[in-house]
């Protein structure tokens, strides 16, 4: 029914959902922040990336090494000077100041850079394609998923097997009882937007090389990246993977069928999942 | 000079006074007891001394040095531990990982030197066993011990024991007081609110008695026992 091409293309395409992802999972994670503006960082980086390569004329590759430590800082402003001020036993105010965020960010970008459709242009890497057996690959395809199965092993080796990690595990549990184990929480929420915005940067790069963007694209990409984390389970990083290619499978295969289904195949597969389990593929084991 | 020492401390809560002008000095390498009726306000000292409350009026002196104004993690930093009377571990960690987190940050050990301090605390409070399970699903026992092996992974000079004896079998606390007994032989002060008398008196040299909030009384142990008042308020004995 379905081609082995058509299953290779919507497996890689799920590689770049999972990008979109993980920086989500990670804050949600720790903090219990839902990013509204997550899809509006991630173009912001897109926009960055491009306005470094302009400036300098160096290769995407290279603007987004530059500019992952420039997103980390943003990120660590970001919550020491605005989402620390409102995260508490509520979530809504966090919520709402997100979605302010997101507007913003929107309307800052159509402010400076029109709303244009741009693209990163990474060079002759963009065309090239690898064949194995029957089937072609491109190489920025298979470049991004090969990214998101690394940032996602960086991120469990960082949230296992460090000090910042186990630091990010206490005060998810507790954190007025990580404050009495000397952890100052506000600086580790601040490391970990900060981390999030470095995977968004990464996220930007390859969103901007694969496709167009204008400034108004980041809610539909912040949708992919729910379902992902939703279909992976609240907290699995690994699950966060898996949803993003459960998404990317589906749209490829929808579009297949018929190439005006491609989102809706996706939204549709969310729901079924959700359907047959409610709290994703990989929950955490104790809750 | 007293390690810690509280100055008219007073707290309340809309017209509830909870603290009551409380003072105490506690010397280095005492053990001091805290008794009370329920309500008394014995928690609500240690969210003071911790920094989890902030006094309306009062100083909270450590080392000479007031930190009423400081944070969690400054008193922390600077040698207060604390075990909560209902445990409170990282259910998502490792019993170790638990300790780890105290060590690397409270503790302000190197990454070279916490794991074997840990491991030792571990094997001192009876959980080198169940280092590597989960921290949520630990009875009780193994809970409480976490509670103290995860203060003293803080590397603290004074420790705070919120009931920690409480809820235990004879045939544990005397295992759990064994433990206590031997921290505090290692000059690590210890002041220690508790229902369960004979483990605490064991322990300490002297008691507080605190009665809606208000310090009743300060002596040594045998003195605050036979005291015919405290009998009264607090063991709800007729004289």
């Amino acid at each position: 029914m379905f081609s082995l091409d058509t299953i290779v293309q919507g497996l890689l395409l799920g590689g770049l959902y999972a990008l979109f992802a993980a920086g989500l999972s990670l804050v949600f994670g720790i903090m219990r922040l839902v990013n509204l503006a997550h899809g509006d960082l991630i173009v912001l980086g897109a926009y960055l990336i491009l306005g470094l390569g302009t400036v300098t004329g160096m290769n995407p590759f290279v603007a987004a090494l530059i500019a992952m430590p420039l997103m980390f800082g943003l990120g660590w402003l970001l919550q020491t000077r605005l989402l620390n001020r409102v995260l508490g036993e509520d979530i809504l105010p966090p919520l709402l100041v997100t979605f302010g965020l997101s507007v913003v960010i929107q309307n800052g970008l159509l402010a400076a850079f029109t709303a244009d459709s741009r693209k990163l242009a990474a060079g002759p890497v963009e065309s090239a394609s690898v064949a194995i057996g029957p089937v072609h690959m491109g190489v920025m395809p298979v470049l991004t998923l090969a990214t998101a199965v690394a940032v996602i092993l960086g991120l469990n080796l960082l949230f296992y097997r460090t000090a910042l990690g186990r630091a990010f595990r206490a005060t998810s549990d507790d954190a007025v009882t990580a404050q009495l184990m000397g952890i100052r929480p506000q600086r580790i929420f601040a490391m970990a937007t900060g981390i999030a915005l470095v995977v968004a940067a990464i996220a930007a790069l390859y969103l901007g090389t694969r496709a167009n963007f204008d400034p108004s694209i980041g809610p539909a990409r912040l949708l992919y990246a729910f379902e992902a984390v939703i279909i992976g389970g609240l907290g699995s990083l690994w699950g966060t993977l898996a949803g993003g290619v459960v998404i990317g499978l589906a749209q490829t295969m929808g579009a297949a069928v018929n190439p005006e289904w491609q989102i809706l195949a996706g939204h549709v597969a969310f729901v079924l999942i959700l359907m047959v389990r409610p709290r994703g593929l990989f929950p955490r084991a104790i809750d | 000079m007293a390690l810690l020492s509280l100055q008219s401390v007073s707290k309340s809560f809309g017209a509830l006074k909870v603290t009551d002008d409380v003072s105490f000095d506690l010397q280095p390498g005492e053990a001091l007891g805290i008794i009370g009726p329920n309500g008394a306000g014995k928690s609500t000292l240690f969210n003071l001394i911790t920094g989890n409350l902030r006094p309306d009026s009062g100083q909270i002196l450590l080392d000479g040095r007031d930190v009423s104004a400081d944070s969690v993690m400054a008193r922390c930093a600077a040698g207060i531990g604390r075990s909560f009377q209902i445990p409170q571990p990282f259910g998502h960690l490792s019993v170790y990982e638990n300790l780890l987190v105290a060590a690397r940050f409270g503790g302000g050990l190197a990454a070279a030197e916490a794991p074997g301090f840990c491991m030792d605390i571990l094997r001192r409070t009876g959980l080198a066993g169940v280092a590597d399970s989960p921290a949520g699903g630990l009875p009780l026992l193994s809970r409480k011990r976490l509670e103290l092996a995860r203060a003293m992974a803080t590397r603290p000079r004074v420790l705070l024991l919120d009931e920690i004896a409480g809820g235990l079998t004879d045939a544990e606390c005397v295992e759990l007081v064994a433990t206590i007994r031997a921290i505090h032989a290692e000059g690590t002060a210890i002041v220690w609110i508790e229902h369960v008398l004979h483990a605490l008196n064991s322990v300490v040299g002297r008691l507080i008695v605190l009665n809606f909030g208000r310090l009743l009384m300060v002596g040594d142990v045998k003195t605050v026992m036979n005291s015919a008042e405290v009998r009264e308020i607090y063991l709800g004995a007729e004289v």
